[in-house]
């Protein structure tokens, strides 16, 4: 028989050899750790990826920032808080990197948020949406590109106020971003039309849909109006079973995200005409900045860009950026130049606010049409992310005192 | 009313899909007894298939002959592989095939995302019915009528080839009793094979069936498994008709919650709909508390173990044991040693706390024999006991992780009372219904958990507040409770234990009260899984519910599996090298999923009785030794 901690010594060994066997490091980079969950959303990541392969190679072909290359190691965070905080200490303790950028979901993104506080270490949030990583759980090391769930939602507000109707119907996916997007919508529509009644809210699990019930459920409650906020799979099921019931005849639907390609491509012929919708219509936006950048992207990968191809360029270019300001890697100097860093990105510039260290990068609302078979966004318009927000005087009050 | 009865309708159309599923995993099992993870990947499998017919091919034939060619073809993929793989590993020791399952979920997911890309693939409306028709004042999708029948026909021609046919008679034996079947001269290799195909075929038939309902996409694989073993269960392990009756209850409960949406209670109002998310869990478990074998179950014939006997666990010798005082002492040095690379540390928390979670699940596992598929509820409890006494009560760092053995103690006393009244295969569900509860209360108590996003915040204070002494602290932990699970073990209560395990009719004779003994042992187990989950809490600085979901008391069971589940080093190397595996093996490849269960096939085909197992076999034995 072997003992117990004769294993543990085997199992100790292994992890040394591994742990050891520091990589080869060019001398002379800026080192960038990035962390995603790409095997759990790959639809969205895999362009989100090319995004910032595309963003690295620019900044380099042009010398790169200080007098030295970008280098970014990146990591699959496994889709869980627990390994995607060990692959942030990893990169950080092994790797040596001066910051690091990343995540998806919202609680993986909180989990780093509080790490990247914890430890000290600059943290650029590109994709997670909740608003606690900038308020009620933001620190002074993280800062968030994407717009939150409560700027997307108040970008949709100002249609939905001018649908003018009475009865609404939520659905939404029974997690933060769908919980904490239904209570935004609500407490916003109520705020700008006090008459609003909503007469039914279905909060199926995240992925597990029971479309055709959650559709009938819906439209026995005789709303005049839906406020959708699944998206994926769900929201591929929602619609087919919602066309084929009738659920969205003479009815007003807002929706987030449903415009983005990512979600909007799948649904094919049976895209929803008339929602309306947040997104990002890649085709159709004519400022030089973005035609630029699709050709580029066209060019390189052959495939169109969806969102994440966006936020995956612009996370990277804005670090390029923030080094550039600060002049040097050092941690506090960076979050020093983030704040008020102004970025030119393929939806024009923006800021990332000193207040709360959120972007103003906006969003683009407008209408689903069917154009040859597939879903379009049209009579859309560009929505500043800095329009949407409240005071720096309310989000300080809504962040943790320094 | 018309539109709870509509509802019904609806629940009825979502039976179908759940019934193909689960009726093929139902014969695999009662026939072969592999508990196979791998059936969903080929329901997904099936409707990615079904969707490349069906936009390639086109129209009529591309869809309804597509959704037949996709059940042959996944048919024919199961038949390969049980011929390549699972017939290699059939005289394992029992569950050890659900490793070679798992690893074959990672393979194929990563498969089918480089074959189809990663975007979801919305298959077009069956053609013939794309509309719906009016039924009690509403629209009922046509082919949601189709599935309301296609359900039960099936059932029928299902149910009359078992009852009639010879092939019928030899699945109906052999779930009843294989031995006999293959003392009787039946050949059980091919027998096994064509259940496994039949059992692929309905799985693919499901997959294929959805893809005018549902995007084919990537996480339909552990979505569809985790429902197609609750309706198995709820239904009665091989009972077919069962897994019907059982998809029907499960459906229309849940369409029911959907159906309630809302409700007021006096100004406190309640979200039906989001108890869907627990909804098959909780009738699992009230029909598993009510009826021990499931609606149409019957007790399983007991199945004589086609694996060589188990050796009895001996005491380490003295130089085995001067051994080990001199790893501990390296371990101990390990903050010295590891300097200059200080994610050693990092990564050996991670390690010691796969090591706590694999002991102590190998504890109920091995030793005592009772198969836990829902150890992540008692690593929950630990983790959300710390964090939630630390986040409210500003409790200080030990008190936190003291409370975390005594929450997942009181968790699996609960717990481990009604699941030691069941075994087998109806145990392991039982626990895997209790941990999703937990996990579901957790997930939905906002206020008080935080909800999805967990309690964040959660770090470690002085003293042990840098790496070294958090790491130290970890190891002492860790030992501890490795050598207190050891002393159990060799105490007379592990050998009562065993004895239970062994043969419960000889240890009630001698005066054993086994139930009692595995209840207690399900609890010093969650105790010590709870450890880990309290320096898990610390370690990450937070805990959300996903860190306690079914993945977690998967990865438990493989790592036990990995390591040797007859043997008491088994768990250690095995929790050791699936977590150093893992951490490498991310970092290396983009299709790091398919690496890793390629792997773990090596490794299951390599030693089949687990690493340690096979280890143990080359070592010299000494015949006196007691």
């Amino acid at each position: 028989m072997i003992t117990t901690r004769q294993f543990l010594q085997i199992a100790f060994a292994g992890v040394c050899t591994v742990a050891f066997a520091q990589s080869a490091s060019a001398q002379g980079t800026i080192k960038i750790g990035e962390l995603n969950s790409y095997k759990m959303q790959p639809q969205f990541l895999d362009p989100y990826k090319k995004g910032w392969e595309m963003a690295i190679d620019e900044v380099n072909a042009k010398g790169g920032v200080l007098g030295k290359k970008l280098e970014v190691i990146s990591r699959d965070d496994g889709g869980n808080p627990g390994d995607a905080v060990r692959a942030a200490e990893e990169l950080v303790t092994r790797e040596g990197v001066s910051m690091i950028a990343g995540t998806f979901l919202s609680h993986i993104g909180l989990a780093v948020t509080n790490f990247a506080g914890q430890k000290k270490v600059f943290f650029l949030a590109a994709e997670p949406l909740t608003d606690k990583i900038t308020w009620q759980n933001g620190n002074n090391y993280t800062f968030r590109l994407r717009a939150s769930t409560y700027m997307q939602v108040a970008m949709l507000i100002p249609a939905a106020v001018a649908a003018k109707k009475k009865r609404w119907a939520l659905v939404y996916p029974n997690f933060e971003y769908g919980q904490s997007a239904a209570e935004n919508f609500k407490t916003l529509l109520k705020k700008a039309q006090p008459d609003v009644e909503f007469v039914t809210e279905q909060a199926p699990p995240l992925t597990k849909v029971d479309a055709g019930a959650v559709v009938q459920a819906l439209d026995d409650a005789k709303p005049d109006a839906i406020f959708n906020v699944l998206f994926g799979a769900d929201l591929s099921k929602f619609v087919r079973e919602g066309n084929t019931r009738g659920l969205f005849k003479n009815r007003t639907v807002v929706s987030l995200l449903t415009g983005e390609p990512e979600y909007l491509d799948p649904l094919k012929d049976e895209s929803p005409v008339g929602w309306i919708v947040t997104g990002y219509p890649w085709d159709k936006i004519t400022t030089p900045e973005h035609k630029a950048f699709v050709a580029a992207y066209q060019k390189k990968f052959n495939d169109y860009p969806r969102l994440g191809s966006i936020v995956g360029y612009v996370t990277f270019k804005s670090l390029a950026a923030g080094i550039a300001k600060a002049g040097s890697t050092d941690t506090d100097k960076l979050i020093a130049a983030f704040k008020g860093l102004k970025v030119d990105s393929p939806f024009g510039p923006f800021v990332y606010r000193a207040s709360d260290h959120q972007a103003t990068m906006g969003a683009y609302v407008g209408k689903i049409a069917l154009q040859g078979g597939k879903g379009v966004m049209v009579d859309f318009k560009y929505v500043d992310g800095a329009s949407v927000l409240p005071s720096d005087a309310e989000v300080k009050k809504l962040r943790p005192a320094p | 009313m018309s539109s709870f009865l509509f509802q019904a309708l609806n629940g009825l159309s979502a039976a179908s899909g759940l019934f193909f599923v689960a009726a093929g995993l139902s014969l695999i099992f009662g026939v072969t007894r592999i508990v196979n993870i791998a059936h969903g990947s080929l329901y997904m499998v099936g409707t990615y298939i079904a969707y490349s017919f069906a936009t390639v091919v086109g129209g009529m034939l591309g869809f309804w002959g597509g959704i037949i060619a996709t059940a042959i073809i996944v048919g024919i993929i199961g038949a390969v592989i049980e011929v390549l793989l699972l017939r290699r590993i059939y005289r394992a020791p029992e569950l050890f095939q659900l490793l070679a399952t798992f690893a074959l979920v990672l393979v194929i997911n990563d498969a089918t995302l480089w074959l189809w890309g990663p975007e979801d693939l919305l298959g077009p409306r069956a053609p013939g019915l794309r509309g719906a028709v009016e039924v009690l004042g509403r629209q009922l999708p046509t082919y949601d009528l189709f599935l309301i029948f296609i359900g039960p026909a099936v059932l029928i021609v299902l149910h009359f080839a078992l009852a009639r046919t010879r092939f019928g008679r030899l699945v109906r034996a052999a779930t009843q009793d294989r031995e006999m079947v293959s003392a009787l001269g039946v050949n059980q290799a091919v027998l096994f094979t064509a259940v496994f195909a039949l059992g692929s075929f309905l799985s693919g038939l499901g997959g294929a069936l959805q893809v005018a309902r549902e995007p084919a996409n990537l996480a339909m694989d552990l979505t569809v498994i985790g429902d197609a073993f609750v309706v198995v269960v709820v239904g009665g392990m091989g009972s077919i008709t069962g897994a019907y009756l059982a998809a029907v209850l499960i459906a229309e409960v849940k369409a029911l919650c959907i159906a309630i949406g809302v409700v007021d209670f006096g100004g406190f109002s309640v979200n039906f709909s989001k108890m869907t998310l627990v909804a098959e869990f909780l009738v699992m478990a009230v029909v598993l508390i009510a009826r021990p074998y499931g609606l149409l179950g019957r007790e399983q014939g007991a199945v004589r173990s086609v694996a060589e006997p188990e050796e009895p666990i001996r005491p380490a010798t003295r130089g085995l044991k001067l051994a080990g005082v001199t790893v501990l002492a390296v371990l101990i040095y390990m903050p010295l040693i590891a300097q200059d690379s200080p994610y050693v540390l990092v990564l050996g928390v991670d390690v010691l706390i796969a090591v706590l979670f694999a002991a102590s699940l190998h504890f109920i596992m091995g030793p005592g024999g009772m198969h836990s598929f829902g150890h992540a509820a008692y690593f929950g409890l630990g983790a959300y006991g710390t964090a939630l006494l630390v986040k409210w009560l500003a409790a200080p760092m030990l008190l936190g992780l003291a409370a975390a053995p005594l929450l997942a103690l009181l968790g699996a006393l609960l717990f481990g009372w009604f699941a030691v009244r069941l075994s087998g295969v109806y145990l392991a569900m039982l626990t895997l219904a209790f941990a999703q509860i937990v996990w579901a209360a957790v997930f939905q108590w906002e206020g008080l958990t935080g909800g999805s996003n967990g309690v964040v915040g959660v770090w470690p204070t002085a003293p042990f507040d840098t790496r070294e002494t958090f790491y130290l602290l970890t190891l002492a932990l860790a030992v501890i409770g490795v050598l207190l699970l050891r002393r159990f073990l060799f105490a007379p209560f592990g050998y009562a234990m065993r004895a239970g395990r062994d043969s419960p009719l000889r240890a009630e004779a001698i005066g054993i009260d086994v139930k009692r003994v595995h209840w207690l042992a399900f609890a010093i187990a969650g105790a010590v899984c709870g450890v880990g989950g309290g320096i898990f809490a610390f370690a990450k600085g937070s805990i959300s519910p996903e860190t306690i979901g079914v993945g977690r008391s998967i990865d438990g069971l493989v790592m036990v599996l990995l390591g040797g589940i007859q043997t008491l080093t088994g768990p250690i190397v095995g929790a050791s090298v699936y977590a150093t595996l893992q951490d490498t093996i991310m970092r290396q490849t983009e299709f790091w999923r398919a690496m890793l269960g390629g792997i773990i096939l090596l490794l299951v085909l390599a030693f089949p009785s687990g690493i340690v197992g096979a280890l143990a076999k080359f070592a010299p034995r000494r015949k006196d030794q007691p």
